[in-house]
């Protein structure tokens, strides 16, 4: 794990201060709340409808059990006990008081954790591969560069007030676990004939017209990760629109230039930077990346031999620990390690919330079994990355007393969700109750073993944080005179094929959402060609027809059941959406 | 005559904003000039002026137009919010790109929250919104004293510093 010098300590406690300064003046009325508003963003405080919200950057999604520790401390002296883990990897609280977060950022800043740039209109924190440095699959590890990449874009004054926000994915595996064509920019770190380098994709993002990432530059060297980026990013500062903000991300001058002359926009400038004294400046040399390579060295494994043990056999005894070792564990490149998965998507839980007890609890357990460290993932559940096989059932004893153990992992209840409208400023529709109306008709695991891996996501508007249109199940919260609809779309993949799912028609009720998806899964129970066929294979090869078909069947039979346009629907939802905006921040909000 | 901060020092404002041709009569002194006016009027301007400077808008492609202002003493660019960074850009261009040498001046909603990254981008002249306090806007050109990567100030990246140092 990356590990602060003087430079960065300096660096953040000087942000630190400034922060509280103008958190000062903000209080003492001499800045305006529009102007606070632009800067209380960049530090990660979002006006929220309960409280302000605030949300702490974890940079690729990598903790300590110092930083865990103090999670627990700050969620008990600053906010109601818990806090969220976002799809973006990042930890919000929902209850701070606007008064005592600069004291809240200087005790976070004690163990390395910021919450600078976590929103507004620059560049947000990276998120990563989340088996980084342990998956088989891995060409590169990527996390030498991100942390290469987040200084960089820390602070940068040319790109600290953005036409929007803009927000970097990392990868150096063969398969996509991290959603990076969901970002503004996905690297992928690879190999190509023995050289490190990078493929960049631009212009994906999800909120209103969710667009995907298209490859820009198939090989940038190893060298040149900053200059790249740079021509990117200046690229966007100089032409993205700000005249309307929800047309301002990078994929709307994709969608506007087309693809041809976007890339040789970028491509003038990468040649121009390279070719002048700037490139010279940003060019990384071998002994940077080596440099930053030994933060992120392999922990001190033992021989298979001397962590092996007798999973199997203790499966056999104890069909729950069987359960969750088949569900939440995973191989590991290491002869005798695993990757074990701590699920954040137990029944009555919102999706993603962690109690300070769990927050301590995972500090004593990753320093007993992982190497002091824990990951977050994109779908809103924790890694213990380095477990030995034979330390697994006291782990999972352990993770089962503190209700991190549900074994649910890639299935129907570990739904992806924003907090909606019980938390969020932004959200048109509740997203908890749904997820707990879901859960509660698949709450025993037969049933969810039987409809097999899935991923059900959920938003509670249009701004799309709970990732609803790269669901292979997405649900959209909307706002129709009042009362909170359920859009459903179907077909979204995030990883290796990823695609925006497609909506299937009219929105469903908050009474009937439950049931609807219910259907869904039913429907694919009967359609599938055998039981290996998962369901979003299952909906590639049938199509959209008896999908529909199924989630409509309860009205088809009602006759009264209301007729709903679609125009409509979208007004409302638009309206909505603006009448939040004048009013509250105008950024996707909570698990951005 | 409003006062402005330039290389760090609070000073008087010898330079006039001239939008419009009525703003300059004969020997009058040194003139800042919308672009479009300097294109127009150039020779008369240079006749009747101690000295010209210019005033882009956020959108003009310095590259673009750089040979038409290289020579000039001044360039000012444009706020019209001090969340719109669109001439910061302009600023790291000119100054790291193209050369430019003269003085490179921050108008609009220039607010003190704004300063360090002007500093950090290269300007060296700020003329702050009329309601800013001109002592804390020269404060915060070094509110945070340190940086991960180089711009267009003198403040190096950290991994250069770190490669010198051999740390890290």
């Amino acid at each position: 794990m990356y590990r602060y010098d003087e430079i960065d300590r300096q660096l953040l406690r000087e942000r630190t201060a400034q922060f509280r300064e103008q958190m000062r003046r903000f209080l003492a009325g001499e800045l305006s709340e529009e102007d606070f508003r632009q800067l209380r963003l960049r530090s990660g405080l979002y006006q929220q409808r309960h409280a302000p919200m605030l949300r702490i950057s974890v940079p690729y999604g990598l903790l300590d059990s110092a930083q865990l520790r103090r999670m627990a401390h700050v969620v008990r002296k600053y906010d109601k006990g818990y806090g969220h883990f976002t799809t973006r990897q990042n930890i919000q609280l929902n209850w701070p008081q606007l008064a005592q977060v600069p004291d809240l950022l200087a005790e976070l800043a004690e163990v390395q954790l910021h919450s600078i740039q976590a929103c507004g209109n620059d560049t947000r924190n990276i998120t990563c591969d989340y088996l980084a440095g342990v998956a088989g699959d891995e060409l590169v590890d990527p996390r030498p560069y991100c942390e290469l990449l987040r200084q960089f874009v820390t602070l940068h004054p040319e790109f600290y007030w953005l036409p929007r926000k803009f927000k970097f994915g990392f990868t150096g595996a063969t398969v996509d676990r991290a959603a990076t064509l969901t970002n503004d920019a996905a690297v992928h770190v690879l190999r190509r004939n023995g050289a490190v380098g990078y493929r960049f994709f631009v212009g994906g993002g999800l909120g209103r017209l969710p667009m995907l990432g298209q490859e820009m530059n198939a090989f940038v060297p190893e060298s040149d990760l900053l200059l790249y980026a740079c021509a990117v990013l200046r690229t966007f500062n100089r032409f993205g629109r700000r005249d309307n903000p929800h047309k301002a991300r990078i994929k709307i001058v994709l969608r506007e230039w087309g693809i041809e002359r976007f890339r040789a926009a970028i491509d003038e400038e990468y040649a121009k930077i390279g070719a002048s004294a700037e490139g010279g400046r940003l060019r990384l040399a071998p002994e940077d990346i080596e440099r930053m390579r030994g933060h992120f060295d392999a922990p001190p494994y033992r021989p298979a031999a001397e962590v092996a043990g007798d999973s199997g056999g203790q499966a056999a005894r104890d069909p729950r620990f069987a359960a969750w070792l088949k569900r939440n564990v995973r191989p590991h490149k290491i002869p005798g390690y695993r990757v074990v998965f701590v699920s954040l998507k137990a029944a009555q839980q919102a999706p993603g919330d962690c109690t300070a007890g769990q927050f301590e609890a995972l500090a004593e357990l990753c320093d007993a079994y992982s190497f002091g460290e824990l990951r977050s993932t994109c779908e809103q559940n924790l890694v213990l990355a380095d477990v030995a096989e034979r330390d697994l059932y006291e782990l999972w004893g352990r993770l089962d007393a503190a209700k991190l153990a549900t074994p649910n992992v890639g299935l129907t209840t570990d739904i992806i969700a924003c907090p909606g409208l019980d938390f969020c400023g932004l959200a048109n529709a509740g997203t908890i109750g749904v997820v707990h109306d879901i859960y509660r008709r698949f709450d025993s695991l037969e049933a969810q073993y039987e409809v097999g891996p899935i991923r059900i996501t959920m938003s509670g508007c249009m701004n799309g944080c709970g990732h609803h249109s790269v669901g292979h199940i997405g649900i959209l919260g909307v706002d129709k005179h009042g009362e909170e609809w359920y859009q459903v779309t179907l077909g979204g993949s995030a990883g290796n094929e990823a695609a925006i799912g497609e909506r299937v028609g009219r929105a469903l009720s908050r009474g009937e959402i439950a049931a609807g998806i219910e259907r869904l899964l039913r429907a694919y129970l009967e359609l599938r060609s055998d039981d290996e066929e998962t369901f979003i294979e299952c909906y590639r090869r049938m199509g959209m027809a008896p999908f529909k078909a199924r989630l409509y069947e309860a009205e088809a039979e009602a006759e009264d059941a209301p007729a709903e346009s679609h125009v409509s629907e979208e007004r409302a939802a638009r309206e909505s959406a603006q009448g939040a905006l004048a009013g509250m921040d105008g950024c996707g909000a909570a698990a951005a | 005559m409003s006062r402005i901060i330039r290389r760090h020092r609070i000073v008087e404002d010898d330079w006039t904003l001239a939008v419009d041709a009525a703003a300059c009569a004969p020997a009058c002194g040194r003139l800042i000039v919308p672009l479009a006016r300097w294109r127009a009027e150039r020779e008369a301007l240079l006749a009747r002026a101690a000295a010209v400077g210019v005033l882009l808008p956020n959108t003009e492609d310095v590259e673009a137009i750089h040979p038409q202002i290289a020579d000039r003493p001044l360039i000012a660019l444009q706020f019209p919010t001090f969340a719109d960074g669109r001439a910061l850009t302009q600023a790291v261009l000119l100054r790291n790109r193209l050369g430019f040498t003269g003085e490179l001046r921050a108008v609009g909603d220039v607010v003190r929250d704004l300063v360090f990254w002007l500093g950090r981008c290269g300007f060296d002249a700020l003329a702050p919104r009329p309601d800013q306090d001109l002592q804390a806007c020269r404060a915060a050109l070094d509110e945070i004293r340190i940086a991960y990567q180089p711009a267009a100030d003198a403040r190096e990246g950290a991994w250069a510093r770190r490669r010198m140092s051999g740390s890290g």
